[in-house]
């Protein structure tokens, strides 16, 4: 194997997204194989975890996780990584706030397995069998992950360095981060490798929202008919940008449809559900309770909208307990 | 709010006692606490009194951190419709608190843990009603089960290597 500097790539709790967001730097993915080895790639490499076990730890330089962490197994291949690598990337909207899959967070493990194995239209299990860790099978003892009842982001298991933002990242946020990674000039430690300023400062969309704006009745992009040019926000149609970083270039408004927040917050936000929260009702019309009520009720889905990739990684981070006899004293 | 603020108040002996985050605004429910002190009036110390310049400013972030700490309550006080010192913040407080409430609720939490209140300057007496009320009920709720709270408190032992996983596998061992 050759002195070039060796990387890793690897997933967890994810869709195959970032994977795809990696292939979509086109040629330029050449010019990755010729400044580095990629030691290990399940996904597009016949590399095992033996190979990256029987590596020195710190041996590559870096090492990139996507997806969140819900199972043991993933709990255990993050900590393999970070051992291995001088330098972890959470990669990917899942890996540094916890994603879609978080928004399992809104549910218990058992809540999940009865959806998922019993109750949804699609299933077919008579038996009733659900995932367990230990069970036997003709003689034998069968094992299987455990599955944890929080969905969690990278940073709530180990120690990372970097994030790169995106569901999925970018290729032009991905191909800087690589870049950024290889220069040697690394920066300070936490960071996010991309712009911290709002989506709204690259919106093209951006003069056409008014100083003063009142929305009387939230509307969803299949409810309307939307203008191609002005603020959605102005239209009606709750959009994440306020509360969203910079660095997808406005890829969904570019689409017609509004930012659904998958770059997380900038680094001045602690949790970007409580200031989009914040930003929504500021411009909600009424000044008194019930006015305000019938213009919420046009928002269906609050916890959803403002948290969709980043409910691990806020600060309650998970539903609370107290419901229903769930909790209590 | 540490752990040990938490232990102190006697969580585990059954003496435990809820504290309820309060934020004020400067110009009218923080005056009334002020004359509520210098009226005498008592009020139970499970209130943990901040003043903000207006109810305008309490961003919902304060909120959601506050119950990520460990409060089992948060008040919010501010000026009654029409009198707000900078004109239209208790309008933006009262579309913001709407709003929280019905993310809390998506998020597990019993309404009856937040409530805002329009308290002015002269009102020491509906001030001490209200943290009387409010404590009362929380305290009937009894200690918050939060989030964030719940899987920092499951596992403190664990310095900072990785107190979430640490608690999730203790979850996997609780749960057969």
């Amino acid at each position: 194997m050759s002195d070039k500097p060796k990387v890793a790539l690897y997933w967890c709790a994810s869709c195959g997204g970032c994977e795809e967001a990696v292939v979509d730097l086109a040629e330029r993915i050449l010019e990755v194989a010729a400044a580095v080895d990629i030691v290990f790639w399940p996904v597009a490499l016949d590399f095992k975890r033996k190979d990256l076990e029987a590596l020195p730890d710190g041996a590559l330089l870096a090492g990139f996780v996507n997806g969140a962490v819900r199972t043991s197994e993933q709990e255990d291949m993050a900590r393999l990584i970070r051992r291995k690598s001088r330098v972890l990337v959470a990669f990917g909207a899942c890996s540094q706030l916890g994603g879609v899959p978080g928004l399992a967070n809104l549910w218990s493990r058992e809540e999940v397995f009865r959806t998922v194995y019993r109750d949804a239209p699609s299933t077919v299990n008579p038996e009733g069998v659900i995932p367990e860790v230990r069970c036997r099978d003709n003689g034998h003892e069968v094992t299987l992950p455990s599955f944890f009842d929080t969905v969690l982001a990278l940073d709530q298991v180990v120690d990372v360095d970097y994030y790169v933002p995106g569901c999925a990242p970018t290729a032009a946020i991905t191909w800087s981060a690589i870049q950024t990674l290889l220069s040697g000039e690394l920066p300070p430690k936490g960071s996010v490798l991309a712009p911290d300023h709002a989506l709204c400062e690259q919106c093209p969309r951006r003069d056409s929202r008014p100083v003063d704006l009142e929305v009387a009745e939230f509307k969803r992009p299949h409810q309307v008919v939307i203008d191609e040019v002005t603020c959605l926000l102005a239209q009606g149609i709750p959009c994440m940008g306020p509360a969203t970083r910079a660095g997808c270039e406005a890829l969904c408004l570019a689409g017609n449809m509004p930012c659904s927040g998958c770059f997380g917050p900038t680094s001045r936000v602690r949790d970007q559900g409580g200031k989009m929260l914040s930003a929504l009702a500021s411009i909600t019309a009424g000044s008194d309770e019930s006015a305000i009520d019938r213009a919420l009720d046009s928002l269906p889905d609050p916890v959803g909208t403002f948290y969709r990739y980043g409910l691990p990684g806020s600060l309650l981070r998970r539903q609370a307990r107290e419901r229903a006899g769930k909790g209590g004293a | 709010m540490s752990e040990t603020t938490r232990t102190s108040t006697g969580l585990e002996n059954g003496g435990w006692e809820p504290r309820v985050v309060c934020f004020f605004c400067n110009w009218c429910t923080y005056l009334a606490a002020d004359l509520a002190g210098t009226s005498r009036m008592k009020y139970p110390a499970n209130a943990r009194v901040i003043r903000l310049m207006c109810s305008g400013r309490v961003d919902p972030q304060f909120v959601l951190d506050a119950f990520a700490r460990g409060a089992d309550g948060v008040l919010l006080g501010g000026c009654h419709p029409g009198d707000c010192h900078y004109q239209s913040g208790n309008t933006k407080a009262l579309r913001r608190f709407q709003l929280l409430r019905r993310v809390l609720a998506g998020l597990g939490i019993d309404e009856r843990r937040i409530r805002l209140e329009w308290i002015s300057a002269s009102e020491a007496d509906k001030l001490r009603r209200v943290m009387t009320e409010m404590i009362d009920e929380v305290r009937a709720l009894g200690p918050f089960r939060g989030g964030a709270a719940e899987l920092r408190r499951s596992s403190p032992a664990s310095p900072d290597a990785a107190p979430a996983a640490a608690s999730a596998r203790a979850e996997e061992v609780a749960t057969p």
